[in-house]
């Protein structure tokens, strides 16, 4: 059973300047007793969420609006669990997969036979895996004897082809998308975007952050609209973007 | 656990093989650089202290290759997690990984320098015999200290942005107090010298998996406080990681 649940989670970041970064000044403080600073914590902290109340529950497609700096991107790292929060408490239940970014890991140094390993690994798959799916993502990217060469040989294309191969052979429960990925050219986005709907199909939750209106009238089910870092509408898509839109 | 061994043992090869690519010698180069450096130091610190090469410069050999790994582990160290940046903020992933990838890259980049050691041994035409198996043990422990300070400086760096050029300084101030290229029986008879010594934990990582490559056991005082400082620095860590382990992905 995958499962989101947000209880009034909060996230600060500490900002540390110059001097609130050293340890050399940390240690001049204690030394001055603090009155060097004139701000007696040195810190600055960033709100980037306050107060966020939701849960999702299987099955629902749930979009994530906002304008920039409205706090999406910290919203998928917290349901990533890569930020716990600094405040409540967020239960993310189910084998999760960010494909925030999907070049992550890609060396451009290494093969593309040794880069579907590394990305494969990072992404939750186990060796065996990756052998079994190999052929499927090497026919797929459409990338042949090149497979053997070292990546940074390869055009934008084709690396971005040879990413998205291997991102999209997982299936994971929960799945976190920073808008819809579409790569290559004309041929290549139609059967990119198959793929892409065959793994959203076959997830329990979507969860995407996204400035397209169209994407969240025809993906998903929900919309969450955020607005300096707080919830400002929560409802069915249609609504929501409605409102959002305009 | 698992898992971040896996993950980080190949992390680790990763960085290796990027030693290697187009490259004709690879990570021997650095073991190239090495040999040259014991060689020289072999000569001048040989006459300095107007030692017998044939006992001096296997002892320096074994020292210099297991003071690399100590050394650049440690400074490596503080990297672990800010050079994993990317990663750790994107991914849900146990951060004892970058730990490992950082080790593993270097015992097995000391593992390339090891090929110095048997070359000097047989030019000296001396061997080891059976006190070799103490390097098992040895390198054991050895490598479970590393690792320590590896994770603690990691966490200690991705918050303090300053540890990094600290460590560095410390080390190369460690270097010259810790008996890597002096004997340490020089201090035998400076009874305070030697106290000092018997508490400078690099001085007893260095013994035991040094003294048993040039033959001799090392002491119970060497292989206790070896042991101590793992369990003590473990412990440390430990509860540094369960306090902080949240705020990593923040700082870095």
């Amino acid at each position: 059973m995958a499962s989101i649940s947000f209880r009034n989670v909060s996230i600060e970041f500490p900002i540390f300047n110059a001097t609130g970064r050293s340890l050399t000044s940390s240690i001049l403080n204690v030394a001055t007793g603090g009155k060097l600073d004139a701000d007696p914590s040195g810190r600055v902290l960033v709100n980037a969420l306050t107060g966020i109340n939701f849960s999702i529950q299987e099955g629902e497609r749930v979009a994530i609006l906002g304008h920039n700096g409205a706090g999406k991107s910290t919203m998928l790292r917290a349901l990533g669990r890569v930020f716990s929060p600094t405040k409540g408490t967020a239960e993310v239940v189910g084998k999760i997969v960010s494909l925030i970014d999907i070049s992550l890991g890609i060396n451009p140094e290494a093969t593309g036979r040794e880069n579907v390993s590394i990305r494969g690994r990072l992404l939750g798959l186990t060796k065996q895996e990756i052998v079994d799916k190999y052929q499927e993502i090497v026919e797929f990217a459409e990338l042949g004897d090149f497979m053997e060469m070292p990546v940074r040989t390869y055009s934008t294309g084709m690396h971005l082809r040879l990413a998205f191969a291997v991102s999209t052979v997982v299936r994971p429960e929960i799945l976190l998308m920073d808008e819809w990925l579409s790569v290559g050219d004309a041929d290549f986005q139609h059967k990119a975007e198959a793929r892409l709907r065959e793994l959203v199909s076959e997830t329990k939750i979507l969860v995407i952050a996204t400035h397209s209106r169209e994407l969240v009238e025809s993906v998903c089910t929900r919309a969450i609209w955020l607005e300096h870092g707080h919830i400002k509408m929560d409802g069915p898509a249609s609504e929501v973007s409605k409102a959002y839109f305009g | 656990m698992r898992n971040a061994l896996s993950l980080g043992t190949m992390l680790g090869w990763q960085d290796l093989k990027q030693a290697y690519r187009r490259s004709v010698l690879g990570p021997f180069w650095l073991s190239l650089g090495m040999a040259v450096q014991i060689v020289a130091m072999g000569l001048v610190f040989g006459l300095i202290f107007k030692t017998e090469l044939t006992e001096y410069l296997p002892f320096l050999a074994t020292s210099i290759i297991f003071w690399g790994l100590i050394s650049t582990s440690i400074i490596e160290g503080c990297m672990s997690f800010v050079s994993s940046e990317a990663m750790i903020r994107q991914l849900n992933s146990d951060h004892f990984q970058y730990v490992v990838r950082t080790v593993w890259r270097n015992v097995v980049s000391a593992a390339h320098n090891l090929v110095i050691l048997p070359i000097v041994l047989l030019f000296f035409w001396k061997f080891p015999g059976w006190t070799l198996i103490g390097l098992v043990p040895g390198l054991a422990i050895l490598v479970l200290n590393i690792t320590w300070v590896v994770w603690l400086l990691g966490m200690v760096s991705a918050r303090f942005r300053d540890m990094a050029p600290i460590v560095l300084s410390v080390m190369t101030i460690a270097f010259y107090v810790t008996p890597v290229m002096w004997y340490p029986k020089l201090f035998e008879n400076n009874s305070l010298a030697h106290f000092l010594l018997g508490l400078n934990p690099f001085y007893h990582w260095l013994q035991i998996v040094r003294l048993p490559i040039l033959g001799q056991w090392p002491t119970f005082e060497n292989w206790a406080l070896a042991l101590l400082s793992a369990g003590l620095g473990w412990t440390i860590t430990l509860m540094v990681h369960k306090k902080y382990r949240n705020m990593i992905a923040y700082w870095v």
